[in-house]
């Protein structure tokens, strides 16, 4: 079964007289279990994508079906219940709760989700531990370092066991080693859970990871290779 | 808010006492919390509009209704003359022995002496009659009037005290004497006008004078008056004052309602990329919203359960050794009043005021938790 299906997707954005076309009628199917990279210069439209398929954002015309269900015409609430249940989210800037220990940001998900307490201890260990973060469960984001702090993004988007992970730029502010150390975590994820991963990217190197690449502009596919 | 609760519960203790106090102070001087009449005497006071045997009917009140103080009266109007000068008055026949009981006049003689039971022919004047007519105490008083039957009615009276009320009507055309000189001068035939009664503390009043109602009430020839009835104006006042009261505790409550709108607006406004972030991951809007509310509910709850406390234990602590404002004391003494107010602490006054300022402060924080409700999860983001 397909796990995302775009039709005819078109997004517009006007910044005064200017009208920019971030998703050009694109159309693109993605199967259960696919390991994929966007790719394309910046305005290219790979962040609306992403952010059309995870419910962030209303395409102003088409339709996107994920695992069975138009995601376009679900309210508010309903969306939010899709993307605690079926969705990871990686962002570029990690976006974790400065305020929250690595291990409750990576319980917080799992909180709403309404998971026991000690159900979540067990689970935010054991992915802390796989993400390389063993013994840094209580610090803070602000006293991790930028690739650490990745890590614990991944980590509370994967801890839930979503079926779709969409990451933008996620190793765009890590060094090479970190980068590498990342997406080996993400392939091995991919490889023994069956995680769907859409990747966002402008690195060559993670695309070379990837084993389907999608490379975008003007808000259009311009190639699809596998 | 907790400065305002404390200062809503005090000022709305205080008002209540004091609007008792006024009330009572008021009804203390002369016309008592409930009366018994003869129908459409209130209207158009006229000396034939009389209750019989009326010092039978006052002992009858005594024996029967607990906890109340009762003194007959009949009133008659007259031509009162000096040697030297003439006024129409206003003449009353009360129960010297009752009478101080129902009436503060008693204690407000500032020359010579009150009535006494075994007084015949004395008579007690206002400070400013005295004056107009030239006359001290021991000097006599002549009264010309028209008796029940029509017949005039005469008699010579000694003055054996002046009174000072402060209320100028009363001063300048009252003049109190024996009830039983009354009734034969006026030719009442044991009759009078009313019956007045004082009940033993203010908030009894409604209950002694649903008492009377049953006992006295259905009798045709007789009505029983409660204070509103026999003084509407005072009402009117305190309602005319508890709205401009209201009106600044209004303003008090708006600004503590803007300055949690404030609060939360703002703290809402400092998280708006963490929202987004977090409604990213799933959290459903009105989650979110619910979060806001309940801050908002549990700041409230701090400054209601704070304000209750203090401002509910500063109340029962003057309760009990009263409150007065800087020449209260004076004033009172002169009006024979009592000198402190006791605010009121009842469930009411103590949760009155912070309980609205509770509900304001829900309504304010209504506009920051919708704001959340239409936040954009992808704008909210990017929010700096």
């Amino acid at each position: 079964m397909a796990a995302v299906i775009c039709e005819d997707l078109t997004k517009i954005f006007r910044q005064g007289d200017a009208v920019i076309k971030a998703l050009d009628h694109l159309g693109v199917t993605i199967e259960d279990g696919e390991f994929i990279s966007l790719s394309g210069p910046s305005g290219s439209g790979k962040t609306t994508l992403l952010n059309a398929i995870g419910g962030l954002d209303q395409p102003d015309s088409g339709h996107i079906t994920i695992g069975g269900q138009r995601i376009d015409q679900l309210p508010k609430a309903r969306l939010a219940d899709m993307r605690l249940h079926n969705i990871g989210f990686v962002f570029q800037s990690y976006n974790l709760i400065p305020v929250l220990s690595a291990r409750e940001n990576v319980e917080f998900v799992m909180q709403v989700q309404g998971i026991t307490p000690k159900e979540r201890r067990e689970k935010s260990a054991a992915i802390l531990r796989e993400v390389g973060l063993e013994g840094m469960e209580d610090r803070r984001p602000g006293e991790l370092s930028g690739g650490q702090q990745q890590r614990v993004a991944v980590a509370r988007a994967i801890v839930s066991e979503p079926a779709l992970v969409l990451a933008d730029e996620p190793t765009a502010n890590l060094d090479s080693e970190t980068m590498a150390q990342l997406m080996d975590l993400f392939v091995k994820l991919n490889e023994h859970h069956r995680v769907t991963f859409v990747i966002a990217t402008h690195d060559q190197r993670v695309m070379n990871y990837t084993k389907r690449r999608i490379h975008l502009k003007d808000g259009r596919i311009v190639s699809d290779e596998v | 808010m907790v400065f305002s609760n404390i200062l809503l519960v005090f000022m709305i203790g205080l008002q209540f006492d004091t609007y008792q106090l006024m009330i009572d102070n008021t009804l203390r001087v002369f016309t008592g919390h409930i009366q018994l009449q003869a129908p459409g005497y209130l209207d158009e006071p006229g000396i034939r509009k009389t209750l019989p045997d009326i010092q039978a009917l006052a002992e009858d009140v005594r024996a029967n209704i607990s906890g109340v103080d009762v003194s007959a009266r009949a009133t008659g109007f007259a031509l009162a003359s000096s040697e030297e000068r003439s006024y129409g008055i206003q003449v009353v026949g009360v129960q010297p022995q009752y009478e101080a009981k129902v009436s503060t006049l008693a204690g407000l003689i500032t020359a010579g002496r009150y009535l006494q039971q075994g007084d015949t022919n004395a008579t007690v004047i206002g400070k400013i009659l005295a004056r107009n007519l030239k006359i001290g105490v021991g000097e006599e008083l002549t009264i010309l009037g028209s008796g029940r039957d029509g017949s005039m009615a005469a008699d010579v009276l000694t003055v054996v005290g002046i009174f000072e009320s402060n209320m100028p009507e009363m001063d300048r055309s009252l003049a109190l004497m024996p009830l039983e000189r009354f009734q034969n001068v006026f030719f009442m035939e044991g009759r009078g006008h009313t019956v007045v009664i004082r009940a033993g503390e203010f908030s009894l009043v409604d209950s002694k004078a649903a008492q009377l109602r049953q006992r006295y009430g259905a009798a045709a020839n007789r009505v029983v008056l409660h204070w509103d009835e026999l003084k509407p104006g005072l009402r009117q006042a305190i309602q005319a004052d508890m709205a401009s009261a209201w009106f600044m505790y209004a303003v008090l409550i708006v600004l503590v309602a803007f300055s949690v709108m404030n609060t939360q607006l703002m703290s809402v406004l400092e998280r708006t990329r963490e929202f987004g972030m977090i409604m990213a991951l799933g959290l459903r809007p009105g989650r979110l919203v619910r979060l806001v509310l309940l801050e908002t509910a549990v700041i409230a709850s701090i400054g209601l359960l704070l304000g209750v406390l203090l401002g509910g234990g500063l109340n029962l602590v003057l309760s009990h050794t009263g409150f007065a404002y800087p020449g209260m004391e004076e004033m009172a003494q002169r009006f024979n009043l009592p000198n402190r107010i006791f605010p009121e602490v009842t469930l009411f006054t103590v949760l009155l005021g912070p309980g609205i300022v509770f509900a304001a402060s829900m309504l304010a924080s209504l506009y920051p938790a919708l704001r959340v409700k239409f936040l954009q999860p992808i704008a909210a983001m990017k929010a700096v």
